[in-house]
């Protein structure tokens, strides 16, 4: 079949972000052929986002510099399809579908946002906090616009840094958690200098704690949103509204490739190895800690995952030290219970098939869900909908479904039944 | 400089900007009309979501993960 290309590594590296370069490093080291596939078109994960209105730090060049050594095969804007039976995974970019045979896998997936519903949120104009930075890094203009930035978690300053930076008029940054919450998170920093002093250089005086977004309004676009701050309430025009409630590792290749999950993220042994043996992984996917730990965590999974046991072991300290970081920010930015009743009856929950939280009250689960309402089943096959009723009805995520994304006819037909069992 | 045709009319921009980045220059950040017919645009920003779908010289993608060429053709799917 035209169009499609088989290709074989000893190490597939599955994300170009910091856990994914920092596994190819370590990895490269011996000589073993490896492939680093990602579904952006430049690399660098969120963090390390490139694009026409970023200036990227050294560190960020110098861990991209792996994509270019000569053992390393750089996959950019490519999807995960499916997994193939016996260590193969289909993938497809924008012209080919390849089948990719792999030795061992390291799974550097990421995180997202948690994206929770609440009147309006379906409207242009309302992106995810992150979203909105991501948005910006690839030169989407905001200059002059209003923007208010709301959800939970440190992304919040990361993002109106971002957005004033790009001459947007940041007007509020609402965070729901507590003040004594902060206060404790801000003085806990201490442990860690570096984001001490990070925290300083983001912090903003249209910080605002205990707040949280009501209801995002308008006609076919955001035109202004309402928001509870403390006990009272406030309607605040707006051009932009970013909004995210912090971040939910990425399992569904893991759960695909029949990997165990703990504490909704894939579990890993002390050298990063999943419950497959054979398929590591590294990052925010095996819980949300920040760039420092996905480092560090990549490092070990590509060490370990080329027998270099003694230096991977070498590392567990700096790890731990990371490890305790992402405990700290978790336990200070738990979400209160009414972020979670922000939705009314006529809210959408699930974007692409258009389901309203009414529909969904109803149902028991998934299955029920899904054969009522379709909810799930559109294009995103649940990536939103699935962490909002995990945290709205405590339902744990839907089983992935091949194809994992959209992909062409072409690309499915080029593997055999076989191969799909 | 290079120039993007967003339903047949060209928008010019700089080098680099992704197709979602692309949208908020136009007058009209809107990428598609859901299955009821609301008008949506980028959300995610980062290939989750879905939102942002829209056929690019021809071939469904998504647009905060394609970056603009010059001449590419970019339709909303409305």
């Amino acid at each position: 079949m035209k169009n499609h290309k088989t290709l074989s590594c000893d190490i597939a590296i599955v994300g170009a972000g910091p856990a994914g370069l920092a596994a190819a490093r370590a990895a490269s080291v011996s000589q073993r052929s490896i492939a680093v596939i990602d579904d952006n078109p430049l690399p660098g994960g969120q963090i390390w986002r490139d694009g026409p209105q970023v200036s990227q730090l050294a560190m960020a060049k110098d861990y991209r510099r792996v994509l270019s050594l000569p053992t390393v095969r750089y996959l950019p804007g490519t999807r995960i399809v499916a997994s193939l039976a016996a260590g193969a995974l289909l993938l497809e970019d924008a012209q080919t579908s390849y089948r990719l045979d792999y030795e061992q896998l390291i799974l550097c997936c990421g995180a997202q946002e948690l994206l929770l519903p609440f009147p309006g949120w379906t409207l242009p104009g309302v992106t995810g906090a992150g979203a909105l930075q991501a948005l910006i890094k690839s030169g989407a203009s905001v200059a002059g616009e209003r923007v208010l930035i709301a959800g939970s978690g440190p992304l919040l300053l990361a993002s109106a840094a971002t957005a004033r930076a790009a001459g947007a008029l940041v007007s509020g940054v609402y965070e729901q958690t507590d003040r004594y919450q902060l206060i404790n998170f801000g003085v806990g920093l201490l442990r860690w200098p570096g984001k001490l002093a990070q925290a300083f250089k983001l912090f903003s005086t249209r910080y605002r704690w205990r707040s949280h977004v009501i209801e995002a309004m308008g006609d076919r676009r955001l035109e202004a949103v309402r928001i509870r701050q403390g006990d009272a309430e406030a309607v605040i025009a707006c051009d932009r509204l970013a909004c995210g409630f912090g971040l939910v590792p990425n399992t569904v290749l893991a759960q695909h490739l029949g990997c165990s999950l703990e504490d909704n993220a894939v579990a890993v042994d002390r050298y990063q190895q999943t419950s497959q043996t054979g398929i590591y992984a590294a990052g925010e996917c095996t819980g949300v800690g920040g760039s420092e730990l996905a480092l560090v965590e990549g490092e070990v999974a590509g060490l370990a995952a080329t027998g270099k046991v003694e230096q991977a072991q070498a590392l567990f300290t700096h790890r731990a030290y990371w490890q305790r970081f992402a405990r700290h920010v978790k336990e200070h930015f738990g979400l209160r219970p009414e972020i979670r009743r922000l939705a009314r009856v006529d809210t959408l929950i699930c974007r692409c098939e258009d389901v309203a939280l009414s529909v969904l009250a109803e149902e028991q689960g998934w299955n029920a869900a899904k054969l009522q309402s379709r909810c799930g089943m559109g294009a995103c096959q649940g990536r939103i909908c699935g962490s909002i009723a995990r945290e709205l009805f405590g339902w744990s995520l839907p089983e992935p479904r091949v194809p994992l994304v959209p992909a062409r006819i072409e690309t499915l037909m080029a593997c055999s039944e076989k191969d799909m069992s | 400089m290079i120039t993007v045709y967003l339903d047949g009319q060209p928008l010019v921009m700089g080098e680099g900007l992704t197709v979602a980045a692309m949208l908020t220059l136009s007058e009209s950040s809107i990428a598609r009309l859901s299955c009821t017919g609301q008008p949506r645009a980028p959300f995610c920003g980062m290939g989750i979501c879905q939102e942002c779908r829209v056929t690019i010289d021809g071939r469904r993608q998504l647009a905060c993960q394609t970056l603009c060429q010059e001449g590419m053709h970019v339709e909303r799917t409305v």
